[in-house]
């Protein structure tokens, strides 16, 4: 059984008081509670503070492209579906650069677990405007307010199709984890969607004020996850300020129905194959 | 002034052409099949436009009865013409007292004299058998009587293709097609051009274009994973790789585009399969920040262009040799790479195998560029020779390797390695954690600055290459002809069709031909070629002369080389060759 030492690897670098400490901290602390082994899980992160995640995170990691950890999580599920696949990344990773492959990650239902960071802000670039900082929100690159919408991406990914949509908040440990190992047991596309406060450019939306604004809909009586249209309402009602498990469904993940699909991972079909059959390829040309 | 290009008595073109949507390239494929199951060699081009109807199309077929064709020719014997167009397009090609077969819905308008002009109502013909989709089959029967082709090798031809279409269509076919015999056998009997007699019949060659030679290959070779995003010319690898690759468990993927598809390439290669991506120029720009992924990371990649005219949209239907300069020099920073230009269709096969083997060897991106001549054009040829697949999949660390090391121990980027090559664990591997990364790293995979680290990882990364330097030599290039020549042609990949007919035309004089097969890393040995010749022409299909450029970065000559450029969309022709060289 591999314990919390084995999930980490050398000391993160984030400032004091980053939430993504303990989404870090919430991944580990899953992973060994599922009894997880470091080799069998992988975790790709984008670029970001968050993107750093893989570093420090002891299993198989890639940190690979700003925006680009969905499609290399996919190319690594695809590989070897045995693998449990983590990407991780922020908001300006996700939603921003990034947010072409959201979505399409969302319809494939490929069987990752999204976790994003969600700041509001660009932190390793000290502070930009992200495309989920709230309207009117003050930055280096939005000095008047932004002036746009934010993206809403809880809304996107159950409408993209996403089979699993949670939020949670890096002031709610408990909460965090829960959230992480249903994302990891659920079979499909699993969003996280993790309110994680920047400390050091994010003076609006810090631990106190998600604490006064969060909904937690786990908590709420009647809430049913697998009901779209509520969850949608419901989302709304709160402007996306909400945490717990949002929607759920039940529907086959990309590795069961894509043509060719195999028991075992696609790592361990043999290459070579017989000679009569690669004759019989070379003979379909033959006239 | 018109050089002379003498073509062999064993040999014949034919053209058909119209408006796409009209059938040219099924009245072109049926002619390609009938002759390659006569046993000839054939080589078949398509010419089109990117809309779907209408515009000009033509289908242009090279036969011979001796030996391997591979390229189209400067030369048309006879061009069957469904409208006006396809005769103002395409009669200056035809060689004096060529013939035209044309419509008889039209007045045929030529500027040529001599030409031997026949008006055949194909599609009235078409319609009275209920049908006007089927003058392609009335076309075939009319030029069937010209070449003096038996008709039976048609029938043949048409009971195996609409076989499980049911009997009533096979005679419908056949009916036709003598329709469109008979028609020209009572209206113009002289009007004939006997094809040479083919001399092995039945020999069943293959006919294959290099899209699907590239497919077969990378299936062959082990390549379980192909993402791709649809794009002329390249989409017909990603068909043939889709009906191939699922029953061994392999899998296709249409991405969102062509960054995502080359990072799930990237991906998958990580995660232990080999895999690659297809495209053309456009999403090869796409992919330039994922280039340098792999190649920081240390992750095997294949890529496979087939480069089209640029830039940007640029002609998407027609070929160039442009993207050279991007699959070289491409992405940001610097990054190892190797670069391939297969010389013909079958080389597409034997290439694209070498990839997959060098890419996992070196850890490093293989850009495999074919071009839309070669790519999109089919061939017939005897066979491939499957002794040449070879799975080998090399420095990748064994589980025995991993359980010897103490706990934790993995360095995947160790620098303890003379060839700049690590092996590379899987992830799955007991005690063979890592994190790839594209941020510079020290050898464990986490991120670092300083100096001393970062000049080492640089250095290894780029020491990789110099092991293959050694074996370049034997497949990087081919060199044919004296070995101090008075005159050196050089070119690269597909070129090399036109280059050698144009030195067959030389006869006498002292000509070498060089024609790289491999870019990046770059033959040096080459050197010598350049060296002895006189005068060195250098045939680049693009304007800016990347492979003038390269050679004179790589081995300098720049007041010695004479680039041939073009650029308008369309392979040289020999003749465009023989009038650069011959001044
Ligand atoms: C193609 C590209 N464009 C821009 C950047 C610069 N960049 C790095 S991280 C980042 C944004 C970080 O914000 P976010 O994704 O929200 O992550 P955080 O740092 O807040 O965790 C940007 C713009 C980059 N690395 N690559
Ligand atoms: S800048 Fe913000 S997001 Fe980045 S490490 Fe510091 S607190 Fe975290």
């Amino acid at each position: 059984m591999a314990t919390m030492a084995d999930f980490r690897y050398d000391k993160a670098t984030w400032c004091p008081g980053c939430g993504d400490f303990s989404v870090l901290a919430a991944l580990q602390q899953v992973c060994v509670k599922i009894g997880l082994e470091p080799e069998d899980v992988c975790c790709v992160s984008g670029i970001g503070c968050s993107g750093k995640i893989s570093q420090h995170f002891g299993s198989y990691g890639f940190h690979s492209l700003h925006g680009r950890s969905l499609p290399t999580a996919q190319g690594i599920k695809m590989a070897n579906q045995d693998l449990t696949v983590i990407a991780a990344g922020g908001d300006g990773d996700g939603y921003g650069i990034g947010v072409g492959h959201f979505i399409h990650a969302c319809r494939r239902n490929v069987d990752i677990t999204y976790i994003v960071m969600d700041n509001h802000i660009y932190g390793l670039t000290t502070g930009q405007s992200s495309p989920t900082s709230k309207k009117g929100f003050k930055t280096k690159t939005s000095p008047k307010g932004v002036a746009e919408e934010p993206i809403k991406p809880l809304e996107l990914a159950i409408v993209s199709g996403a089979s699993f949509v949670a939020q949670a908040f890096s002031g709610d440990l408990k909460q965090l984890q829960r959230l992480i190992e249903e994302g990891i047991r659920h079979k499909g596309f699993s969003l996280i969607n993790v309110f994680s406060p920047c400390v050091t450019f994010n003076r609006v939306n810090t631990y106190e004020w998600f604490k006064e604004n969060i909904v937690n809909f786990d908590e709420q009586e009647g809430y049913d996850p697998t009901n779209k249209a509520q969850a949608l309402a419901k989302i709304a009602e709160t402007e996306s300020v909400c945490t717990g498990i949002l929607y759920r469904e039940d529907r086959p993940a990309f590795h069961e129905v894509v043509l060719g699909a195999t028991e075992q991972g696609t790592v361990k079909v043999p290459l070579e194959i017989p000679n009569d059959e690669m004759q019989s390829l070379i003979d379909q040309f033959r006239r | 002034m018109k050089y002379e290009v003498t073509y062999m008595t064993n040999e014949f073109t034919w053209k058909v052409g119209g408006a796409q949507g009209e059938g040219i390239d099924s009245t072109g494929e049926i002619l390609a099949t009938v002759l390659t199951r006569m046993g000839y060699y054939i080589f078949a081009y398509r010419h089109f436009m990117s809309l779907v109807k209408g515009g000009h199309t033509n289908y242009k077929i090279r036969a011979s009865t001796t030996d391997p064709v591979y390229y189209h020719g400067d030369d048309l014997d006879m061009l069957v013409a469904f409208d006006q167009t396809t005769i103002s397009e395409n009669e200056d090609e035809l060689i004096e007292g060529g013939i035209i077969l044309h419509d008889a819905k039209f007045q045929a308008q030529t500027n040529r004299q001599g030409l031997q002009v026949c008006s055949v109502p194909l599609l009235d013909m078409a319609k009275e058998l209920g049908n006007p989709i089927i003058k392609n089959m009335v076309a075939a029967g009319a030029s069937a009587y010209v070449l003096d082709i038996d008709p039976s090798n048609f029938y043949e031809q048409i009971e195996q293709q609409f076989a499980k279409k049911g009997q009533e269509l096979i005679d419908l076919n056949k009916t036709a097609f003598n329709k469109g015999y008979d028609y020209i056998k009572e209206n113009y009997p002289d009007v004939r051009k006997p094809a040479p007699q083919a001399t092995r019949p039945g020999s069943g060659y293959l006919l294959m274009n290099g899209n699907e030679a590239i497919g077969l290959g990378a299936v062959l070779n082990g390549c379980r994973i192909l993402a791709a995003y649809p794009i002329t010319p390249a989409t017909e690898i990603l068909y043939w790789v889709l009906a191939n690759l699922p029953k061994y468990g392999g899998k296709v993927l249409q991405a969102e585009d062509e960054i995502a598809a080359c990072i799930m390439a990237i991906g998958a290669n990580y995660a232990g399969v080999r895999s690659m991506t297809s495209t053309s120029g456009p999403g090869l720009s796409l992919m330039m920040e994922a280039l340098g992924m792999s190649g920081i990371s240390e992750t095997p990649l294949v890529i496979v262009d087939v480069m089209r005219g640029g830039p940007s949209t640029g002609l998407p239907t027609k070929t160039e040799q442009s993207d050279v300069n991007e699959a070289l020099y491409g992405s940001h920073g610097e990054t190892p790479r190797i670069v391939i230009t297969p010389t013909s269709i079958p080389d597409c096969f034997y290439q694209i195998g070498r990839a997959f083997n060098l890419a996992e060897e070196f850890q490093v991106p293989v850009i495999v560029c074919t071009d839309l001549l070669i790519g999109m054009n089919k061939m017939s040829f005897q066979d491939l020779d499957l002794s040449t697949v070879d799975i080998t999949r090399k420095n990748l660390v064994s589980q025995e390797q991993l359980d010897a090391l103490e706990k934790g121990a993995f360095k995947r980027y160790s620098l303890d390695t003379e060839s700049g090559i690590s092996v590379r664990s899987i992830p799955g591997q007991k005690n063979g954690r890592y994190c790839a990364l594209t941020n510079e790293h020290e050898e464990t995979g986490l991120e670092i600055e300083d100096v001393p680290m970062r000049n080492a990882q640089m250095e290894k990364r780029f020491r990789k290459l110099n092991a293959m330097e050694q074996h370049i030599n034997d497949w990087g290039y081919e060199y044919k002809g004296s070995e101090t020549p008075d005159v050196l042609i050089v070119g690269m990949g597909s070129t090399q069709a036109q280059i050698c007919e144009a030195i067959k035309q030389m006869d006498g004089q002292s000509v070498g031909h060089l024609q790289y097969r491999c870019l990046m890393p770059f033959p040096k040995d080459t050197q010598k070629y350049f060296q002895a010749a006189k005068k060195i022409y250098v045939v680049d299909n693009n304007f800016t002369g990347q492979l003038t450029g390269l050679i004179s970065r790589e081995l300098g000559f720049h007041d010695k080389l004479t680039p041939l450029l073009k650029y308008d969309g369309n392979p040289f022709t020999i003749r465009e060759i023989l009038a650069a060289v011959k001044g």
